[in-house]
């Protein structure tokens, strides 16, 4: 899934079926799409009519050849006036309505998007990068909306243009009318191969472009090492052929989009050059009564065939431009529905949310209350089959009971957590939850009744209060207060100049990470969850908070089935039963008296441990 | 902040410095353009009047009077045809030159802006860096400098060619009619002042909807990291409903600024369509009124006052846009001169460049610090000999980094003396000083490039075997043939993420390469275990005597082999001596030494 987020599309071709299933958003909105797509229409229509009307005025009132009058110019001109606020009008209905179509259509996208997202499994999260999501979430998704409601008005507008103003220019000469139009093809053509060639080059200047912002990044990390290595210079001149690429690709790309404006105009310029020749010559027959072989023509159909003629053009490089856009855009569109048709690798059964409920929507009169004792039950897993982690694992822990995990990174310590979670299920085997496999209950009900300290304490974007009431939104004030003071954070929250209303920043940004820590034990003890699983942090914090967590640790862990990831030797000390993890198995499994007794693992581990601590003690 | 156009015109003429004629040029080349863009207009007129109807063209008397002697060419419509497509193309070559001149002023300067600002923030001393976010200056360094190229390649032209096109239509129809000149532009000032307004007023509205697309994208990204906090508290529920209405205000806002946009887009739509129907009814009005007469007002004049006004009102509607961007291109241009005004490294002395820095480190004196003068190392004196391996141990933020970080220079001393034999290290130039000193800092960065370039990096024309031994003393060499590419692995961000230790280790066969007099570790094996730690010593024990080794840490394995070991507590030096020497004195060597002792010696630990 680490796909690079500036993906091609590489000539690709545009797959319909995609772009249907995507313009039923759209479809959604039927009362919005009417009102757009009748009034491109009008707006169409009037101005193919602008033409029309200036060959009526050059025709009756100066009249070319004969007398000319202003009787009713004045009547003209309203009419005139009327159709410009007609047509301003329905002008400004189209934009509104794309605006909302866009809107709508991106909306509801993202809201699928995110519920889609609030059901995926962590099979899912575990190989997906958050800025991957972002991408999507955000840019592609927008992306896409723009494209749907916005080419719409280039293809209402654009085709119901060129064929209102191909059925005046017949109606007024349909012999000149074909002279004119042979250039139509040849210049739709070019028109699609140079917008494409010109997209391609802009993708090459984009890349160039994130070249240079990781440039950028890697000069500014890495200047300290830099000057400790004198570096500076050379650094620099590295940077000037990247920057010299980028200059090169962008001035390509942007000479390349300069050449389409000569070529289209020159092709047009035949066009209404023709039309003014053979026209004009045809007038000028017409005015002296000779027969010519465009038939009739008067001044002003030659004034308005020149108009027409120099504005098809517009509306033709539009369509043509709508095509190459398509195709730069498939590549969104393919992985906004790629994430939209991700399925989740663990949900409920039918049955179970029938009884249970969905995440969305709990049925919690049917849950039943959940006492904490976790079985795990000749369980298999792996998260690749070639790399087996747990085989045939058996492990009871009784209700209240708090059980430490120690063991080395990739032992296996996360993924016995991340099962007992239900974040990920038994490949085979069972995991009972009060003598009952979990997956014969709802996901909801077992994290419903679940706490979870991370090692990196994740806080959201708001007030302290906020972040303390996350597991229960409805907890009142008091409620809040006594969570925090029970783990000994009102300490700190009163100190901070708006107390609980303080602003923590975004991803609490503004709190030490210690201070972090306090607010999500607080968190826990709000919820008041019967399992409570903590994973432990192994950096450093001042001695202070470290005794005030470590305190909080201990009231959290009272009276709940607790798993704990342990590094702090109080802790482990503390725990009711020690259990040392090896290559997915449980290699020792005791008290710490009885741990220390058989001098293994755990002895050597609790001696480093402990001569670490106190070095660290010693050096603060 | 706002008060620097001076600098920030600098900044910009500096940039531009060598591609100022490209926009001269590109100047030029606007006015021809919209020369020959006038020219087909006139073309059409000039085929309605004389060659359609034989009257008197508004041409200028010598030009008319040449086209009249070649009457049997000129008076023909293929001769109007083939002069209409010979004009077309000389503006849609003139448009095309302007475009690529344009692009490439507006993309040297940026290539220009860039490199200085890369230059410079690798010029500016050591400590910029510590207070710096990363992200804030790459995005100053990206984006900001994109606008204000934006700014040159797009608007500075627009605004050129709408002056021209104005005064030129201006000069062209007063030539021909001034009452008709007037009325042609009667709405001009009203859709100008209406852009203004209109730009300006709704600033404020596109801020809110960034704003408010900020807040949604923040709440995602939070419920995308948080998502295992999400789900252990089953609050999917909540965190839908906070999206849910993030989600509604973003759409509110955008609709809303859609709206102003339609009724912009649309009301100025109706203004720009009355003028073209007011230049033509008065068009008529005047043929007919002046029907006749010497000073008629032609058929090719209506024709040319429609197609001027039409030319020109559309652009009129985009006055205020321009001067939004150049309200953000003077913000971007701000916060690039606050950059380019941090002071770049001095020499602070005589800059001397030869001379021999192999000899005694003698430290006299030596106070420094940030916010006091010896808040961090308060008068410290030591001298070490040639040959010397130095052991430095210290509590947290004792000034143990500091103090390896002054003998390059990273920082200067606030007083005393650093000398490198006999010569006071202020009077060395930077070069010289920090080519002869290898350091390996306690979080080192390795280049996003491959693994050899990285070791290499100060030498690049050490051979394969030099290589070789480097990373084997770092005891990385194994480590770096157990990936696929071996040495050609690239590391960093596009790459391998090698471990902290790796990382130190690769580091360290970096300085070592280096065949620096002086080397220093600071810290540089802490994430590294302790067998390759015991590894790396030993290689470390053959190359003593060959020049200084500062090495800091606080493993006493390390420690007690140093021939001189200092002690520093809170700034200051408490004790210096060798491990024996130490080991009888009641202080932190001691203390850490027991502790590290301790289990070794016997069962007392529970």
């Amino acid at each position: 899934m680490s796909m690079d987020n500036e993906q091609d599309f590489q000539g690709q071709k545009v797959d319909l079926k995609l772009w249907k299933r995507l313009f039923r958003y759209a479809l959604r909105n039927k009362k919005a799409l009417v009102q757009d797509i009748i009034a491109l229409v009008i707006v169409a229509v009037i101005d193919a009519l602008y033409p029309y009307l200036t060959r009526f005025a050059i025709d009756t009132f100066v009249n070319p050849g004969g007398e000319p009058s202003t009787n009713g110019v004045w009547i003209f001109g309203i009419s005139y006036a009327v159709l410009i606020l007609v047509q301003s009008f329905f002008t400004m209905l189209f934009i509104k309505r794309s605006g909302d179509i866009e809107m709508a259509i991106s909306y509801d996208i993202r809201q699928e998007a995110f519920l889609h997202l609030q059901n995926l499994s962590f099979s899912f999260y575990d190989k997906t990068s958050v800025g991957y999501l972002m991408a999507r979430m955000v840019s592609d998704i927008g992306r896409i909306s723009e494209m749907i409601s916005w080419s719409m008005v280039d293809v209402f507008w654009s085709s119901f243009y060129i064929v209102f103003s191909i059925v005046m220019m017949f109606v007024f000469n349909w012999k000149l009318t074909l002279i004119v139009l042979a250039v139509v093809p040849p210049l739709a053509i070019i028109s699609y191969i140079l917008q494409k060639a010109i997209l391609k080059y802009q993708r090459a200047a984009r890349k160039q472009n994130s070249r240079i912002t990781g440039a950028f990044n890697e000069g500014i990390m890495g200047a300290m090492t830099t000057k400790t290595l004198v570096r500076e210079e050379a650094n620099a001149k590295e940077f000037e052929t990247i920057s010299t690429d980028m200059k090169k690709a962008s001035v390509k790309a942007q000479v390349l989009s300069a050449t389409f404006f000569p070529i289209i105009i020159s092709l047009s310029a035949i066009a209404t050059a023709v039309a003014l020749m053979l026209g004009g010559a045809a007038v000028n027959a017409t005015l002296s009564g000779l027969p010519y072989f465009l038939g009739a023509i008067t001044a002003g159909t030659l004034v308005s065939f020149i108009t027409y003629a120099s504005g098809l053009f517009d509306p033709i490089q539009n369509l043509a431009g709508i095509f190459a856009e398509l195709q730069s855009a498939q590549a969104s569109a393919e992985r906004v529905i790629g994430l939209l048709d991700t399925k989740s690798d663990i949900t409920d059964t039918p049955e179970v949310a029938a009884r249970y409920g969905t995440t969305m929507e709990p049925k919690r009169e049917n849950w039943e209350p959940l006492i904490g004792e976790i079985t795990f039950s000749h369980v298999d897993f792996y998260y690749k089959e070639s790399e087996p982690l747990l085989k045939d694992f058996n492990l009871h822990i009784a209700p209240g009971e708090t059980i430490a995990l120690v063991g080395e990174t990739g032992a296996g310590k996360s993924t016995i957590v991340n099962l007992i979670c239900r974040f990920y299920e038994p490949v085979s085997g069972q995991i009972l939850i009060d003598g009952k496999d979990y997956r014969e209950r709802s996901e909801l009900w077992l994290q419903s009744n679940l706490g979870y300290v991370l090692q990196q304490p994740h806080l959201f974007s708001g007030t302290i209060r906020d972040n303390i009431r996350f597991g229960r939104p409805d907890a009142t004030d008091a409620e809040v207060a006594a969570a925090a003071k029970m783990v000994h954070a009102d300490e700190f929250i009163l100190h901070q100049a708006k107390g609980y209303d303080t602003d923590v920043g975004e991803g609490g940004v503004r709190l030490s990470t210690g201070q972090k820590q306090l607010i999500s034990f607080a968190r826990v003890i709000l919820a008041n969850p019967q399992i409570f699983v903590l994973d432990e942090a192994t950096s450093s914090i001042d001695t202070e908070t470290e005794q005030i967590i470590q305190n909080a640790i201990t009231t959290v862990l009272e009276g709940r089935t607790s798993i704990v990831v342990a590094h702090r030797l109080s802790t482990i000390r503390n725990a009711d039963r020690i259990l040392v993890i090896r290559n997915g198995a449980i290699t020792e499994c005791g008290t710490h008296e009885e741990l220390l007794a058989l001098g293994g693992y755990y002895h050597d581990l609790y001696v480093h441990q402990f001569r670490e601590d106190a070095l660290k003690q010693a050096l603060q | 902040m706002k008060k620097q156009p001076n600098k920030n015109r600098a900044l910009v003429l500096n940039a531009l410095h060598g591609s100022k004629r490209y926009l001269l040029l590109a100047a030029v080349e606007v006015i021809l353009a919209i020369l020959t863009l006038y020219c087909t207009s006139y073309v059409t007129s000039y085929a309605l009047d004389y060659v359609l109807l034989g009257d008197d063209p508004s041409l200028p008397g010598w030009l008319f009077r040449f086209l009249t002697a070649h009457s049997s060419i000129t008076k023909t419509f293929w001769f109007c045809a083939l002069m209409f497509f010979v004009f077309t193309v000389l503006n849609g070559l003139f448009t095309f030159l302007r475009r690529r001149n344009v692009s490439l002023a507006s993309e040297q300067m940026a290539k220009k802006m860039r490199d200085v600002l890369y230059r410079h923030l690798n010029a500016v001393p050591y400590h910029y860096h510590k207070n710096v976010s990363t992200g804030d200056l790459v995005q100053r360094c990206t984006s900001d400098v994109d606008t204000v190229r934006r700014f040159i390649s797009n608007q500075l032209m627009e605004i050129v060619r709408i002056v021209v096109m104005f005064v030129t239509a201006l000069v062209m129809m007063l030539l021909i009619d001034w009452r008709m000149a007037l009325i042609s532009m009667v709405t001009l000032p009203i859709l100008s002042t209406l852009s203004f307004v209109y730009f300006r007023y709704v600033r404020k509205y596109f801020a809110e909807a960034d704003e408010a697309e900020g807040a949604l994208s923040t709440a995602i990204q939070e419920n995308l990291t948080g998502v295992r906090v999400v789900r252990a508290f089953g609050q999917q529920r909540s965190e839908y409903d906070k999206f849910t209405e993030l989600n509604k205000d973003y759409r509110k806002k955008n609709v809303f600024l859609n709206r102003l946009m339609a009724y912009y887009w649309s009301g100025s739509d109706a203004i720009g369509y009355l003028q073209i129907a007011l230049t033509l009814v008065f068009g008529v009005i005047f043929y007919v009124r002046t029907h006749g007469t010497p000073d008629a007002f032609t058929l090719g004049n209506i024709y040319l006052f429609v197609s001027l006004t039409n030319r020109l009102t559309w652009p009129v509607r985009q006055l205020g846009r321009i001067l939004a961007d150049l309200g953000k291109a003077t913000v971007s241009l701000n916060r690039l001169n606050e950059i380019l005004d941090a002071e770049a490294e001095k020499e602070p002395g005589k800059d001397l460049k030869d001379v021999s820095l192999e000899g005694d480190i003698t430290f006299d004196h030596v106070c420094f610090g940030y916010d006091a003068p010896n808040d961090v190392l308060d008068d410290i004196s030591f001298t070490v000999h040639a040959g010397q391996t130095v052991a430095i141990l210290g509590s947290t933020g004792s000034g143990k980094s500091s103090l390896v970080q002054l003998l390059q220079r990273l920082y200067t001393t606030t007083s005393g003396t650093i000398s490198l034999a006999g010569t006071p290290i202020n009077d060395i130039d930077h070069e010289t000083l920090r080519k002869n000193i290898a350091i390996v800092l306690q979080e080192p960065f390795l280049y996003s490039r491959t693994i050899r370039e990285n070791i290499q990096l100060v030498r690049p024309d050490a051979s394969e075997e030099e290589l070789f031994a480097a990373a084997k003393e770092a005891a990385v060499h194994d480590v770096i043939l157990q990936f696929a590419d071996g040495y050609d692995t690239i590391v960093g961000e596009r790459g391998v993420t090698l471990s902290g230790g790796q990382q130190q280790r690769v580091a360290i066969a970096r300085a070592l390469m280096q065949n620096a007099p002086i080397l220093i570790f600071d810290d540089s094996m802490s994430a590294v275990d302790t067998e390759t730690d015991a590894k790396i010593r030993e290689s470390l024990r053959a190359r003593r005597g060959k020049g200084i080794l500062f090495l800091i840490s606080h493993r006493i394995t390390t420690l007690c082999e140093a021939d001189v070991i200092l002690v520093l507590e809170h700034g200051k030096l408490v004790q210096m001596g060798t491990h024996e020497s130490l080991m009888q004195e009641d202080g932190l060597y001691r203390r850490i030494a027991e502790i590290q002792d301790a289990p070794k010696k016997g069962g007392e630990v529970a």
